[in-house]
């Protein structure tokens, strides 16, 4: 039966991530994202950890993604607006998220005894909290300071440009 | 574990209907209750006092004709409404309805899931809600619809922020996410055991937490989505037929769901007083303790409309500046005195 | 300043009570909630009907006498007196044999008021000489074209077994008001 849902889910999840970057129209490829976030919250469910899924569904499909959809929308981007790009870029782009790829599978390589080395039950609440903010207690924080750095970059960014917009 | 699917099964559908039924006299409810606050009767030709005035809307909705516009984006444009519906109705899923019933000697909880991150649950189905009316407001190829779309999906991205920090607070006090075990220590009340609703500790929460839910639920003085005097119909502009039924009935799904979230966090839920001290057999108690939390979800409903029926609409960026100015630092004050207060008496 | 009622407005900055809109809302739903309790205005109109003055001025009549004759003789004035232009008529001569159905030897051939341009004023029933025209409590019905709000003397005079009971429109006072002389209608 879990197996199975691993099955479906995964299929799921690639099937629309791969839409996401074929599709021409950009709110599907949003739309197509969206589902793909939908499909890891399953497999977080299917690893018991149903906070992390939720989480993740709230933050990413309840909020980032809206927040692109609303971009996308005000923008109306389509395929005629699309601004062509060159060689070059899309080279770099390649390269850029091969090394990404690397990255993740290098560090996903021992993800396998993790989960059995908590019994599965890392992702309920009481567990993270309790790892959060103990053992990653200043690289959480330090997180935060950075995610409060760069609102408030975002912040002077905007006041900066509607100064010169008075100007 | 056949025993266990019927019995989920049927309380599925029990909710299901329940909810729908609710939903449907909700319509009715919201036209009476305008019309008495306005001095009016309002609806009363179908059925006696109108009572079959829902059932008159919904087969008018079906015999309507269906209109999908030639431009639009039509797998959407169907989408958006089934969203819209879909999301309001899985809400109900963790809200404790009742408490537990011994039928022949087995325990049935009137509660269809009780997961142990009830709140945050809830809170993701709102958060994907907005994707029905976003999807909606873009498919049609309006510019009304779009402007509601996107005034909808900043609206909601705002105060559920605000919404999210004003229930951390409670859960700081009440030290779980399942709704079930918040409805849980609430009870007793007055009576045998000195046990307040949460609203006594939380009452900075409790408005905050109000205050989102109207914004959530798209309700007036919120509702500049589908603002009918700058944008005609807002995002629903250019749905007839039902799938127009869909978007308004899920308005009220989504306000009765809220109602009953309300009820639940900062009301007691199940719970009620002297419920320890009637001297009835537990399983009368649940059945009373549901019709209490029906009657309290009633209730707020009916303070959803009367609020409509007497405030105007906020202006954009009123509602903006009330969102993030106001609840969001209220909130994180709200946060911040619980804490202290809890750590001071250590409840 | 004419009626020493007029406020200036001032804007003065809100103070905190006022700046927390809370308790203003609560003022609002508790007005509100009174409106709930309150007798309501609605009248359910086909089971109960509003109640209709006597003296109301709707659809008119064109009287006849005693002997079943017609009062009007087609001067006019009611047609000057309209201030919505809504009557028109036409002059004739009344012919040797017809003394039955004509009270003056001069009578309106044609007399035709139109109801969507009338609005009800009743000066045309203050400017009649004869007492021929009055207006009655009856409601002018509608319908779905123009052409059939044109009223002509098939609508508008009595029949002569059902007549139309004016009474309470010709009271002592209206009787009296008649004979002054110095109101320009009367002269």
């Amino acid at each position: 039966m879990t197996l199975y849902a691993f099955y479906f889910l995964s299929f799921v999840a690639i099937f629309s991530a791969l839409l996401v970057v074929f599709s021409k129209n950009p709110v599907y490829s949003v739309l197509y994202l969206i589902i793909t976030f939908f499909a890891i919250a399953g497999h977080y469910i299917l690893l018991n950890a149903q906070f992390l899924a939720v989480v993740h569904v709230i933050v990413y499909a309840g909020a980032i993604m809206v927040l692109f959809l609303y971009v996308i929308m005000l923008l109306n981007l389509n395929e005629e607006s699309e601004p062509h790009k060159n060689t070059m870029v899309k080279i770099a782009a390649v390269f850029s998220s091969g090394l990404l790829l690397l990255v993740l599978i290098g560090s996903l390589r021992g993800a396998s005894q993790l989960v059995h080395k908590t019994g599965g039950e890392i992702g309920l609440v009481q567990n993270l909290g309790q790892v959060l903010f103990g053992e990653f207690l200043f690289p959480f924080e330090v997180a935060s300071i950075l995610l409060l750095a760069a609102m408030v970059g975002v912040v002077m960014v905007g006041k900066d440009e509607e100064k010169n917009a008075n100007d | 574990m056949i025993a266990f699917l019927t019995y989920k099964g049927i309380l599925v559908l029990v909710i299901f209907i329940i909810t729908l039924a609710v939903a449907a006299y909700s319509t009715y409810a919201e036209r009476k209750v305008a019309a008495f606050l306005q001095d009016r009767i309002g609806p009363d030709r179908a059925g006696p006092f109108g009572l079959l005035q829902p059932l008159a809307d919904g087969a008018k909705f079906f015999f309507k004709e269906e209109i999908i516009p030639n431009v639009s984006n039509k797998v959407l444009f169907v989408l958006g409404p089934c969203i819209a519906m879909l999301t309001a109705l899985m809400a109900g899923v963790v809200i404790p309805w009742g408490n537990t019933v011994f039928l022949g000697g087995k325990e049935y909880a009137l509660q269809i899931a009780d997961l142990n991150i009830g709140i945050l649950y809830v809170f993701g189905v709102v958060s994907i809600g907005v994707y029905g009316i976003m999807i909606g407001g873009w498919s049609s190829n309006n510019k009304f619809s779009l402007l509601g779309a996107i005034r909808a999906s900043a609206q909601m991205i705002s105060y559920e922020i605000a919404m999210g920090l004003s229930i951390i607070a409670l859960i700081l006090m009440t030290g779980t996410l399942s709704l079930r075990e918040i409805t849980l220590q609430q009870a007793g009340g007055i009576g045998s055991h000195w046990n307040f609703w949460n609203v006594v500790y939380q009452p900075l929460g409790f408005i905050i937490f109000l205050v989102c839910a109207f914004a959530e639920c798209n309700r007036t003085p919120f509702d500049l989505p589908e603002c009918e005097t700058e944008l005609v119909g807002g995002y629903h502009t250019e749905y007839s037929s039902m799938k127009l039924g869909l978007y308004l009935f899920s308005e009220y799904i989504n306000m009765f769901i809220s109602s009953a979230v309300i009820s639940t966090l900062y009301f007691g839920g199940f719970n009620f007083p002297f419920m320890n001290n009637v001297g009835l057999s537990h399983n009368w108690i649940t059945v009373l303790g549901s019709a209490f939390f029906f009657g309290k979800v009633v209730f707020f409903i009916f303070f959803f409309m009367w609020i409509r029926w007497t405030i105007p609409r906020f202006r954009y960026d009123q509602l903006m500046n009330l969102g993030w100015k106001i609840l969001l630092p209220l909130a994180i004050f709200n946060i911040a005195l619980t804490g202290l207060v809890s750590l001071l008496f250590s409840r | 300043m004419l009626t020493n009622r007029s406020k200036v407005v001032v804007k003065k900055e809100m103070n905190f009570w006022e700046r927390i809109y809370l308790p203003a809302i609560l003022g609002g739903i508790i007005i509100t909630i009174k409106h709930l309790f309150r007798r309501k205005a609605t009248v359910r109109y086909p089971e109960t009907k509003r109640y209709i003055s006597d003296i109301w001025r709707g659809e008119h009549v064109l009287k006849r006498d005693e002997h079943g004759a017609e009062r009007c003789t087609a001067c006019g004035l009611c047609a000057v007196a309209c201030p919505a232009e809504a009557i028109t008529m036409t002059a004739a001569e009344r012919k040797k044999g017809e003394e039955g159905l004509y009270r003056e030897e001069k009578y309106a051939s044609v007399y035709e008021i139109n109801m969507l341009r009338c609005i009800f004023c009743g000066l045309c029933e203050e400017a009649c000489p004869k007492e021929a025209i009055f207006l009655t409590n009856r409601i002018v019905t509608t319908d779905y074209d123009r052409e059939s709000f044109i009223y002509g003397k098939d609508k508008l005079v009595e029949p002569v077994d059902n007549r139309i009971d004016v009474t309470v429109r010709q009271t002592q006072a209206v009787q009296e008001f008649k004979q002054h002389k110095s109101f320009s209608h009367n002269r």
